[in-house]
């Protein structure tokens, strides 16, 4: 297994490099010079030619395009023009706060959205089945922004109940923190929730007609553990490669929910940083959360090792996506 | 004669769908003795397996119904029970194990796993001891290293050894009847004749009843004490082994022995070559499900179903022309052994 | 045969696609399927909503009376009342499905025609050709989709086209990963060596033989596409990344509904109502085709 971490980890490089470049591309596609967008059309001709020098931009292209690598190398994603401020402090400052944004949106997704999908293939057919299956396509249906505004609309202005923006701080005590967090987790966990609710029937259903769980039937096991037990763990293999998928969702969603909310993390920073026309931070942020979430792909592939027993460690060349 | 240890009374099964009804099995009847052997033979489609999967009542419902029939094991009605009653007889009282054990046994989980799971559910026992039992399970069907196996997973195992822990399974908690469906189909020909013989020692050694769902003679013969023969939901024909492949009545289980002896025994092979298809369930015929196939058909088989009836002692058939000796008689002794 | 391939996108639509031969048996099967043929009908009415909406909308867009600014519904003939700026929301909102609908599905036919292309290529071709290709696909799939257009769009500069190629290279990766996959299961087949063999030139075997093969999974990813283009279309406008003002966008009067919550939660209200009905309509005749044409794909 360690073994096996450490071979795909390797794997990550090519594909880490290749978002890199993709990240160097895309802020050379800025017309004009860069330097005079970040600044405005109020900057004078000195000040542009400066921050030109400062950024590199005089430089020939694959000079800079090395420089920019060698700085990554040191972990070094460049330093703000608006805040003063070395991208990696600015951006460490803020992940801790869209990770527990993130994560407790990903388990309120999974506590719902896999029983939800459960109850769902066991009465296949019945109403209760129609009616999740409705209500998880409105999920993934949910423009998130909307939701965010409707709920802040009902439950902030309207009952009361939940501050409509910004996050708690601990020493408020705990249940301010948690009614901060309630509103913008909820908004980011809904396509989640809705996509495991779907993938879970799915896989479930599939499972449900096997021989074997009916060899699982026929031992006189009881249908809850059928269900939870036996179908649950065959079908977690297609819930997981969702989940992968669900990670990117939910680091894109909460750049949106974070707007919404006034959440302090790094969706507000890459917000923040466009109306600031600040490249470097937006560059800087997005090449950290590619590379998180490449990080966190990993972690599921991983997973499936200790769910799926049949998977091959050596025969299975990870495509790192 | 020792009292039966299950019998199964007019047994109907039905499959509904939105447009349409199909009456999976029509009015079975069948009895077995303790210790006892029956083979259910017939083509895939005939009602053998649902007849099975009934017994347990693991039909899955819906769109699976069991609409009439008694099926009294050790003298109690197993459709009167509870879910939970029933739970406690399943894999307890009545073990089953399944034609392909490369898809009986759940992937992800150890062989052990599974064996503890079965006896656990049935006995009390700390997970220590059960671990022990399954070990002793494991030795007793066979399977080398029992220590080592019990922490593998399936597909570490081949097909044979796959159906011995089926086997493991089934016996962990001594059941009085063993379902076996077609447990031998998917596996290569010396592993066949393995795993038979060791069905017959277990038999032996725990008293049990078998009840073997096959579509190959060969296995029938081997194996079983009674036969019963299934045609498109419905009992054709039962007797004794001897009986039945010495004298068989119905003209479909003419066309059963005809064909395996013709091909040799061949024991892969699909049932076989009686020409036509069976009738299409959907639609209830009013005569005799065979009619269509039948080479000896006459006008009264179209319009009027033949009676199941005991043609000698203990031997039953439905065929309008059973006692017709002057059809039978270039047929007659063609299948003695 | 029990190795179960982990983590690839093609083994969720490694099933085979064919569009039935029989299309009577297609049509029936997806309008049997009533949820599918509700999403028809939204989908439908909504193509209808945009086409038409000069006819259909009581007011110039963007008609401007500021004396006359968020009024509530009903009001002097605004059937939803009024925005910030005076202008009739029914008839932003009826305008608003142009915009929806033409970067939904210009975006995606952006993305898929290019990612049809390089997934086919890279399949057929394999080696070297291929793991550039899908070495680069797999770096912009680790850029959430959101984000990424969101960083094109930074770069690009608002505007209507920019909006569109912003979306389009987004879904670029999607489209190359399912034709890849599908071009690797259907040259394995005997039909194609055979073609080949016959001296079929690779494009005639590329484009007569492999691309049929992956239509049933390109139309029915390319549907749920839409659906995503449009809510990604709407989340930019949001962000005040989309298209330019004053053009009337659902996600841009989302934006400023979103500053008069309080005065005017109409505006707010029923411009994520209409994204939310042509997205779920649109998902809802997706889940029919996939079920009709390839059920064993899951998205």
């Amino acid at each position: 297994m360690g073994k096996y971490i450490i071979r795909r980890l390797f794997d990550l490089l090519p594909t880490v490099f290749v978002v890199a470049v993709i990240v160097f591309i895309i802020t050379r596609l800025i017309p004009g010079n860069p330097a005079a967008v970040m600044l405005g059309p109020t900057a004078s001709v000195e000040d542009i030619e400066k921050l030109t020098t400062q950024l590199g931009l005089d430089q020939p292209l694959y000079k800079q395009f090395f420089d920019y690598l060698l700085g990554l190398l040191q972990g070094d994603f460049g330093t703000s023009l608006s805040y003063n401020q070395p991208v990696v402090q600015l951006i460490m400052e803020r992940f801790p706060n869209t990770v527990i944004l993130a994560l407790a949106a990903l388990i309120i997704a999974l506590l719902i959205g896999i029983p939800a999908g459960m109850i769902s293939a066991a009465r296949q057919n019945s109403a209760l089945d129609y009616g999740v299956m409705l209500v998880s396509l409105l999920g993934v249906s949910m423009p998130i922004f909307w939701l965010g505004v409707m709920l802040v609309l009902f439950f902030s202005v309207n009952l009361g109940w939940f501050p409509a923006t910004g996050m708690g701080t601990l020493d408020d005590g705990w249940i301010s923190y948690i009614k901060h967090l309630i509103l913008p987790s909820i908004t980011l966990a809904t396509i989640p929730m809705a996509t495991f609710a779907r993938i879970t029937r799915s896989s479930m259903l599939e499972v449900i007609s096997q021989e074997y769980i009916k060899t699982a039937r026929a031992k006189g096991v009881a249908e809850f553990w059928v269900i939870s037990k036996h179908v649950l763990k065959n079908a977690l293999t297609p819930i997981l490669t969702v989940l992968g998928m669900q990670i990117s969702m939910l680091l894109g969603g909460a750049v949106l929910t974070e707007t919404i909310f006034s959440w302090p993390g790094m969706g507000r920073l890459i917000v923040d940083a466009i109306d600031k026309r600040d490249f470097v931070v937006v560059q800087g942020t997005v090449l950290f959360i590619a590379i998180i979430f490449v990080l966190v792909n990993l972690l599921v592939d991983i997973l499936y090792k200790v769910v799926n027993p049949r998977v091959n460690y050596e025969s299975s060349k990870g495509g790192g996506q | 004669m020792s009292e039966n240890l299950l019998s199964i009374e007019g047994l109907d099964v039905e499959f509904r769908s939105s447009s349409s009804t199909v009456k999976a099995v029509n009015g079975v009847n069948l009895t077995l003795k303790k210790k006892e052997t029956l083979g259910i033979v017939g083509e895939s489609g005939s009602g053998k397996s649902v007849t099975a999967t009934a017994l347990m009542q693991l039909i899955p419902s819906p769109p699976g119904k069991i609409s009439s029939g008694k099926i009294l094991f050790n003298g109690t009605d197993l459709l009167t029970l509870s879910k939970k009653e029933m739970r406690a007889i399943r894999g307890n009282e009545i073990a089953m194990i399944f034609q392909d054990p490369m898809t009986s046994l759940n992937p992800v989980f150890t062989v052990g796993n599974q064996i503890i799971e079965a006896i656990r559910q049935h006995k009390k026992l700390s997970k220590k001891e059960a671990r022990l039992e399954a070990i002793e399970m494991l030795k007793t069907v066979g399977i080398p290293e029992p220590e080592k196996r019990i922490d593998m997973y399936p597909h570490e195992f081949s097909g044979g050894m796959r159906q011995r822990a089926m086997i493991a399974i089934a016996l962990s908690c001594n059941p009085k009847l063993l379902i076996a469906d077609e447990p031998t189909t998917a596996l290569d020909v010396t592993v066949q004749a393995q795993i038979l013989e060791l069905m017959k020692d277990l038999q032996e050694s725990n008293d049990t009843s078998i009840i073997m769902i096959t579509h190959d003679l060969g296995v029938v013969w081997e194996m079983c004490d009674n036969i019963i023969v299934m045609y498109a939901g419905t009992t054709v024909e039962s007797g004794s082994v001897e009986t039945i492949f010495k004298n068989p009545l119905h003209p479909y289980t003419w066309g059963l022995l005809e064909s395996q002896i013709t091909k040799d025994v061949q024991h892969n092979e699909k049932l076989p070559a009686i020409p036509g298809s069976p009738p299409d369930l959907r639609k209830p015929v009013p005569g005799c499900p065979f009619v269509d196939r039948c080479p000896y058909s006459a006008e009264i088989c179209h319009t009027k179903k033949p009676e199941y009836i005991e043609v000698e002692p203990g031997h039953f058939a439905a065929c309008h022309f059973q006692t017709a000796t002057s059809r039978l008689e270039k047929k007659e002794g063609m299948f003695v052994d | 045969m029990m190795n179960v391939q982990p983590n690839t996108p093609e083994t969720i639509a490694a099933a085979k696609g064919h569009i039935p031969a029989n299309e009577k048996v297609f049509l029936k099967k997806l309008l049997k399927n009533k949820l599918a043929a509700v999403g028809l009908a939204v989908t439908i009415l909504m193509i209808l909503v945009a086409v038409f909406a000069p006819f259909i909308a009581t007011h110039p867009p963007n008609e401007m009376n500021v004396g006359n600014s968020l009024k509530p519904i009903g009001t002097d003939g605004h059937i939803l009342g009024t925005d910030n700026y005076g202008r009739d929301l029914f008839s932003r909102l009826v305008y608003g499905a142009r915009i929806s609908l033409l970067v939904g599905v210009s975006a995606v036919l952006f993305g898929a025609i290019l990612g049809t292309f390089l997934g086919l290529i890279s399949g057929y071709f394999g080696g070297r050709l291929d793991s550039i290709i899908m070495r680069t696909m797999d770096g912009l799939f680790a850029f959430p989709f959101i984000l990424l257009a969101i960083t094109l769009m930074t770069v690009l500069g608002q505007g209507l086209v920019n909006v569109i190629i912003a979306i389009g290279i987004a879904n670029i990766p999607g489209f190359a990963r399912i034709v890849r996959g599908q071009v690797l299961s259907v040259k394995e087949e005997e039909y194609i060596e055979v073609t080949h063999s016959l001296g079929a030139t690779h494009s005639r075997i590329l484009f007569h033989h492999v691309l049929p093969n992956c239509l049933a999974p390109l139309i029915v990813y390319g549907t749920m596409s839409v659906a995503g283009a449009i809510i990604s279309e709407a989340a930019l406008s949001f962000l005040g990344l989309g298209v330019q003002p004053p053009t009337a966008s659902w996600g841009s009067i989302l934006k400023d509904g979103k500053d008069f919550l309080v005065l005017n939660p109409q505006m707010a209200t029923f411009s994520g109502l209409a994204i939310l009905i042509t997205v779920l309509g649109i998902n809802l005749f997706g889940d029919g085709l996939r079920d009709a044409l390839d059920p064993k794909m899951r998205v």
